[in-house]
C-alpha cells in the first residue's frame, strides 16, 4: 500500500483503485506519480493493495471480488475525512463498495467478463506456443473444478464466477473521464494496454488535475 | 463500429500505437510485410490476449478463439487481413 499527503485542510482523500491483475502493473508507476501530483494539490491519497494483489501476503487463490469489496468498504469507513474514489478499468467493479464516498471518478471501466476472457486468452496463447493449446471451454471446466492459473494469477472458481458476472455498478455523483485532447478530456494514452510497462508524468499530472477538479465540485455539492 | 476497410485499418493501427507505445507516425509506416509478434520479444502471450480483446471492443466484433493462430500475428498484413475479414463479414 502507498499513501501520500497529510490532509489537514478539508480536501477529500482520494482512494485509488487500480486496474486488476496485469493491467495494475502497467499503471502502477504512473498512479504513484499521480499521487504526488494530487499531494501538490492538497489531496492525500491512498493506493491500497487489495488482498492477494501486489505486496499483499494473502495468496491470490484465496481472493474473491466480494472480499475486495469488503476490504475497500472498511478502508473507506475508517477515514474520518471525506473520501472520493478514483478507479481504473476493473477497479470500477468494486468501487461502489465505498458507500460513504462523496463522489466517484472512473477511467475506462471494464466488464469482468472481458477481464476473464483476456486472462484465459493469455493462457491459451502461451499454450499454443508450446504446442498444447487449451480451449476456452476446457479452461472454463478447469476453473469450475477448483482453481486455475491464468497469466501468473491463480484464481479460485468463485473469483472467476464473480468476475464473469461483474459489471461496474451505478454510482453517483460520477465523473467518467475520457482520454483525448479535447476540452474536458484527459491528455494521455491507455497505459493499461502497454506490452512494456512505462510511465507518463504528463498524464499523471493531467489525471490528478481532473480528479482534484471533480473532488472540488463534489465538495461544493 | 468499423464498417469499411480504411476504418478497420485505422482502428488496428491506433490499437498497436496504444499497445506498443510507439508514435502514430512509426505505426503509420507499418506495411503488409512488417513483422509484428515474432519480431518483438515484449509481445508475449499476454499481449496477444490484450490485443484480441481490445480489437473486439473497438471493432464491435466477436473473435472465436478457434480461429486464432500464431501466423495471424506474424505480420501487420496478416493481422489486418484477419481484422478486416472479421469486421466486414
Amino acid at each position: 500500500m502507498a499513501a501520500t499527503g497529510d490532509n489537514g485542510d478539508g480536501h477529500p482523500t482520494i482512494i485509488i483503485i487500480p486496474p486488476l491483475f496485469d493491467e495494475a502493473n502497467r499503471m502502477r508507476r504512473t498512479l504513484v506519480l499521480m499521487m504526488h501530483a494530487l499531494a501538490e494539490r492538497g489531496h492525500a491519497s491512498i493506493l491500497p493493495d487489495l488482498p492477494g494483489q501486489n505486496d499483499s501476503m494473502m495468496p491470490t487463490q484465496q481472493a474473491t471480488l466480494s472480499q475486495w469489496r469488503g476490504a475497500l468498504a472498511s478502508i473507506a469507513a475508517s477515514r474520518r475525512e471525506a473520501v472520493l474514489v478514483a478507479s481504473w478499468r476493473g477497479g470500477a467493479l468494486i468501487d461502489d463498495a465505498a458507500t460513504g464516498a462523496i463522489g466517484w471518478w472512473r477511467m475506462a471501466p471494464q466488464a469482468g467478463a472481458s477481464i476473464v476472457k483476456t486472462l484465459m486468452r493469455a493462457r491459451m496463447a502461451s499454450e499454443r506456443e508450446s504446442g498444447q493449446p487449451a480451449t476456452l471451454d476446457s479452461l472454463r471446466a478447469m476453473a469450475q473444478a477448483g482453481s486455475i492459473a491464468l497469466a501468473g494469477n491463480r484464481l479460485s472458481a468463485s473469483m472467476i464466477a464473480e468476475l464473469e458476472a461483474a459489471q461496474p455498478a451505478a454510482v453517483s455523483p460520477l465523473r467518467l473521464a475520457t482520454l483525448g485532447d479535447a476540452e474536458g478530456q484527459v491528455a494521455g494514452s491507455p497505459l493499461w494496454l502497454r506490452a512494456e510497462p512505462g510511465e507518463d508524468a504528463a498524464m499523471a499530472t493531467a489525471m490528478a488535475g481532473d480528479i482534484a477538479r471533480w473532488a472540488g465540485q463534489c465538495v461544493a455539492g | 463500429m468499423a464498417d469499411n476497410a480504411q476504418m478497420v485499418e485505422a482502428v488496428l493501427r491506433a490499437t498497436l500505437v496504444d499497445m506498443l507505445g510507439l508514435s502514430p507516425e512509426r505505426v503509420a509506416a507499418f506495411e503488409h510485410g512488417t513483422p509484428l509478434f515474432g519480431a518483438l520479444p515484449e509481445l508475449d502471450s499476454m499481449a496477444v490476449a490484450t490485443l484480441l480483446t481490445e480489437l473486439e471492443d473497438r471493432l464491435g466484433i466477436s473473435i472465436d478463439d478457434d480461429e486464432v493462430d500464431v501466423e495471424m500475428f506474424e505480420t501487420f498484413g496478416a493481422l489486418l487481413q484477419f481484422a478486416t475479414a472479421k469486421a466486414l463479414n
